[in-house]
């Protein structure tokens, strides 16, 4: 074993993991072949709101290779209901979920009906051969009618209102009285956003694949969470959990899309049960985007209260949050992750959030990349913007006014929390210095006194948000109900290299990479020693798996403390082997040492001794091994000043992002080059909320937007270079001061591109424009005229058969 | 995704093509670069019963020169298109458009061909085939037939083509030395037009010979901007006179109206300058 020679930690390492990725030699869920496999293919519904009065299979089960054909009545007594683990208040509606539906269904794109065949394009043919008969229903699609109980969308519940969750500085103690503030108020704004509805569009669709052996199940799905669904799988079914294994292999992608335990996970495994045969699913890019999650869509009304120099004094926030038809695994707490971010980094006096959950026949929301958070700094940075047009003030001198100092922290927020750490005057610095920002506003002067078509915009985000999910005490506080910790083991091989078990279950992120680095530098191993196993329950028996920014701060930790754990008992004995005292002993660049002597032992010699343990310490067990489980005391809180000049044309509408600047703090950073593409991906995915994609239904509930052709992903032609800056103030809430960096861009970027857009065109007249900023949405605006949402247009296969997102 | 069942055949020449296509009946689809077709196919939005693949007729692709105009075959690539000389030099216009299509891996798979068979108003090679007076050569069971463009796209995904025909050769007269642009407004890069507008016009002496403008998805088909180029023919190659035959290629005011208009504008102005 030889030490390396320079710190891992901040060396931008090529991930060791893309070259089986990239080049199709790793083994994704739907390439799993098994003997004797059959192939589940579903029928899913094509209204939104009916109930089903017959269903007749009798000429899909004749079809060739056909084995069965299954509806909601062959489930109705086995299938449960579909775990919602975040019941918000105590009165909360929740409606059962049935992972198919028996009599009703409830979305356009909700399962109705199985084929299980011999092959997967048997299984397809055969859905067209079984006819169902729907009784249609009042479709319920619209947040503020749906409110009006009118028609219901789940009649026994009686309203469509799931829950109202407050929060109240006043009540909190942690602020002042709202509404005093805004009754004394010099300034009072209010406004209305749309968070549209989006697609979280992961690149590797959905796959399930089932093995029932002996009493066992092993069950092989592109998921996030391999443990939660292990548990939710045993609590839904009465599986046991120790007859249950869960492996997530190599998985394409989530975005948080794949946090969740779906019905199609669930059926597999009945299936496979009752068959007694492997079952595999694997879904099309158009059933994944009629049937798994989607995110946002929520209606923002916001009412800020400030004085005439710029100073703000109270901010509320009520919220109307589309849940769906039904509550899957965080569905109604999504909104309630925003609660503690709409002060963002300022220092207001009085803040409340009230937020209803409503359900509607439409697909159920979940968690999307920053869920909740971005909303809410979507929200804060649009007023900033606002306040500032309000009072003629420079947008970022009152950001400047308002937020938290350097020299404040650690800083106790109106909404709650305590930021650990942060400077934003460091960041906003280094950002303008790299924008330009004086050069821009100079030029914008210059177009708009010329009049030019092309407008130009400045738009600001001055973000933090909360990573690191979370303190298992605030998760119960809560009501989640799981906790937050995270675990890592260790495993010393005799040959001296690592085996790393962890807990998190990586599905994009490069875990493999930085936790290699992680360990390579706390043991003084190389990198190419250590091996990351993750994702297979059966190696991996715990962990919370990966969302919310969490692996590095919460799993990262508890494998620094695993380490930890293998050189506390490797010091020990290797004084054993040294014949010294431990206080005597020296560690470096992973070799053992006496103070003061020559005499040395590797790490690779003192494990050896731990594993053929014939001369050990008195009650020394065998082994080097070592297990830590982290429950963090508190998030950690990334921020950053982004900057985004967008040039709208104002002939066309078009906008045209010119130059973006974002400067992030995450704190100490392991891999740079890791750090900057999720920073490069997060952004694309928060432009694209300001300016491309919305998931768009009819009048009938129907997803007009339901391929990639309609639904507008950008892709990188479509996205300006990004630039890309650091600053650097470690987290106190963990050794590693990371805070995380997976949401950060998407959380900041999207009023960014909105502010520069407003910024351009505010002077012709134009307060707001929905999202996304689509050209006609542009040009609707400067000619005064209404937004239209749903203006049909070009899309789809061709121009006829979609009324989807093109224009 | 999963197509419906059909059967799969594979001629080697184009009589062999069209002896099958009778043979198979209605049902039966040609399939050539399979840019279009294969997505239909997979959502099943379509079933033929039978694909004829004619990727084999080689004798399909390529540009000739015949005198006054092009022969382009049918299977020639957007991809070969966009390199051949004799497009760059006599149908600048179609080179231009063809360099916006979709993205690199479909101008290596779609044909020029079929993306005028598909007919899809959205599509881009409509309109400058409409307004460079394109000429479609069919092949038939009672032989050979020509259709001009202004006749061969009839509504939305529907052309003149008999269920019993392949179109074999585009015929496109020559441009020499016409300045040509495309102007597109698309929202994402691999998304359809809003509007486009493809311009090709000629100028001599300082003023406009003659122009040739096609707009892309304001109609059921692509739509010739006749009142405009007959404004154009003429008049100095000024920036007031651009401006004022833009106007007329749209009289209405919705935003499709507007972009009609201005990137009408802009499409000749580039076309004038190039």
């Amino acid at each position: 074993m030889t030490a390396t020679a320079e710190p891992e930690i901040g060396k931008a390492r090529l991930r060791k993991e893309d070259a089986r990725l990239i080049t199709g030699q790793t083994r994704w869920t739907d390439n799993l072949q098994l003997t004797g496999m059959l192939h589940m293919a579903v029928l899913r519904s094509p209204v939104a709101h009916a109930r089903i009065t017959n269903i007749d299979c009798s000429r899909a089960t004749a079809m060739p290779g056909v084995a069965v054909v299954l509806t909601g009545e062959d489930f109705a007594a086995e299938q449960g209901s579909l775990p919602c683990a975040w019941p918000i208040t105590e009165d909360m509606k929740s409606p059962p979920a049935p992972a198919m539906a028996v009599d009703q269904v409830n979305f356009a794109g909700e399962a109705v009906a199985l084929v299980i065949a011999d092959s997967a394009y048997r299984a397809a043919d055969a859905l067209a051969a079984i006819d169902v008969d729907y009784d249609e229903l009042p479709v319920v699609l619209d947040m503020e009618e749906a409110l009006q109980d009118n028609d219901l969308v789940h009649p026994d519940l009686g309203t469509n209102k799931c829950a109202t969750w407050v929060f109240d500085s006043a009540e909190a103690g942690s602020g002042t009285n709202v509404e005093d503030e805004i009754a004394s108020a010099e300034v009072v704004i209010e406004r209305t956003f749309r968070q549209q509805r989006l697609i979280p569009a992961f690149m590797e669709p959905r796959s399930v694949v089932v093995d029932p052996h002996a009493d066992m199940f092993t069950v092989w799905s592109a998921t996030q969470i391999p443990h939660i669904l292990r548990w939710m799988l045993a609590a839904v079914t009465g599986i046991a959990e120790h007859k249950i294994r869960v492996i997530a292999p190599d998985v394409g992608g989530g975005f948080g899309g794949k946090l969740q335990v779906t019905p199609e996970e669930l059926l597999c495994l009945l299936v496979a049960r009752r068959m007694g045969r492997p079952v595999k699913w694997t879904e099309t890019r158009t059933e994944s985007m009629l049937s798994a999650h989607h995110g946002r869509d929520q209606i923002q009304k916001i009412t800020l209260s400030a004085r005439r120099d710029g100073t703000v004094t109270g901010l509320k926030a009520e919220l109307l949050a589309d849940m769906g038809a039904y509550l899957r695994l965080v569905t109604p707490g999504v909104p309630i992750l925003g609660a503690f971010m709409f002060n963002a980094i300022y220092k207001f006096a009085a803040y409340r959030f009230v937020c209803t959950n409503v359900f509607t026949n439409k697909v159920p929301t979940d968690a999307y990349r920053g869920a909740g958070r971005p909303e809410a700094t979507f929200a804060i940075e649009r007023m900033m913007d606002e306040l500032a047009a309000e009072l003629d003030m420079d947008p970022m001198k009152i950001r400047e006014m308002n937020w938290i100092k350097h020299e404040e922290f650690p800083f106790n927020t109106v909404a709650g929390l305590t930021y650990d750490s942060g400077n934003y005057e460091a960041a906003t610095a280094r950002a303008m210095e790299l924008f330009g920002y004086e050069e821009l506003r100079e030029e914008q002067a210059r177009r708009r006194a010329d009049g030019s078509a092309v407008q130009l915009g400045i738009g600001i985000s001055t973000y933090t948000e909360m990573c690191g999910l979370a303190p298992s005490r605030v998760l119960g506080a809560l009501r989640y109900a799981a906790g937050g910790w995270e675990t890592a083991s260790i495993r010393m091989l005799p040959t001296g290299k690592v085996e790393v078990i962890t807990g998190t279950s990586p599905h994009g992120q490069g875990h493999e990479t930085v936790w290699s680095q992680i360990v390579a530098d706390r043991l003084g191993v190389p990198f190419e020693d250590v091996e990351v196993l993750h994702g297979d329950t059966a190696t991996s028996h715990k962990g919370m798996d990966s969302y919310g920014s969490r692996s590095l701060t919460v799993g990262g930790t508890a494998l620094v403390h695993a380490a930890d754990k293998v050189l506390a008992k490797a010091r020990t004995l290797a004084a054993h082997m040294m014949e010294c005292d431990e206080s005597d002993v020296e560690f470096a660049a992973g070799s053992f040492s006496v103070r003061g002597t020559s005499t040395v032992r590797t790490l690779g010699d003192v494990v050896l001794a731990a594993h053929v343990a014939h001369d050990l310490p008195d009650g020394m067990e065998p082994g080097m091994d070592a297990d830590a489980t982290f429950d963090p005391d508190n998030f950690s809180f990334p921020h950053g000043t982004h900057l985004c000049a967008a040039e709208v044309d104002t002939e066309t509408g078009m906008v045209k992002i010119r130059l973006y600047v974002a400067v992030d703090d995450v704190g100490t950073v392991m891999n740079p080059l890791i750090v900057d593409g999720q920073v490069h991906g997060g952004l694309a995915q928060g432009i694209a909320q300001a300016l491309f994609e919305e998931a768009i239904h009819d009048e009938m509930g129907t997803l007009t937007t339901a391929t990639l052709a309609d639904y507008l992903v950008p892709c990188a032609a479509d996205l300006p270079g990004f630039i890309t800056a650091r600053t650097e103030t470690p987290a106190t809430s963990n050794p590693l001061g990371a805070k995380g960096v997976g949401e950060a861009g998407t959380i900041a970027s999207t009023p960014a591109v909105v502010n520069a857009v407003l910024d351009a065109v505010r002077h012709m007249g134009v307060r707001d424009i929905e999202m996304p900023c689509s050209p006609e949405r542009v040009w609707n605006a400067l000619q005064g005229r209404a937004a239209d949402a749903s203006a049909p247009a070009a899309g789809g296969l061709g121009s006829i058969d979609s009324q989807g997102g093109q224009s | 995704m999963i197509p419906a069942e059909f059967k799969y055949l594979f001629p080697s020449s184009v009589d062999e093509a069209v002896r099958m296509l009778a043979e198979e009946g209605e049902d039966a689809k040609i399939i050539a670069g399979g840019q279009s077709l294969v997505p239909v196919l997979r959502m099943r939005l379509a079933a033929p019963t039978a694909l004829i693949d004619i990727g084999g007729l080689t004798e399909l692709t390529g540009v000739r020169d015949d005198g006054d105009s092009l022969l382009i075959g049918a299977m020639t690539t957007h991809y070969e298109v966009q390199r051949d000389h004799l497009i760059q030099d006599h149908a600048l216009l179609l080179r231009l458009v063809t360099d916006t299509v979709a993205d690199p891996q479909v101008r290596h798979r779609g044909t020029f061909g079929g993306s005028l068979c598909h007919a899809d108003p959205a599509g881009d090679l409509l309109a400058p085939a409409l307004a460079l007076d394109a000429v479609m050569i069919i092949a038939g069971p009672s032989g050979r037939r020509e259709v001009p463009a202004a006749e061969f796209f009839v509504d939305y995904f529907e052309t003149a083509l008999g269920p019993d025909e392949i179109l074999i050769d585009v015929r496109v007269p020559k441009y020499t030395g016409w300045g040509a642009h495309y102007e597109k407004l698309n929202r994402v890069a691999q998304a359809w037009s809003i509007v486009a507008v493809a311009a090709a016009v000629q100028v001599s002496g300082g003023s406009i010979a003659a122009a040739r403008i096609g707009l892309t998805n304001v109609g059921s088909g692509p739509v010739r901007a006749v009142d405009v180029e007959s404004a154009l023919v003429g008049q100095p190659a000024t920036a007031e006179a651009i401006s004022a035959a833009a106007l007329k290629a749209s009289s209405g005011d919705s935003y499709k109206d507007n972009l009609a208009r201005v990137l009408t504008g802009r499409a000749l102005t580039a076309a004038v300058a190039g």
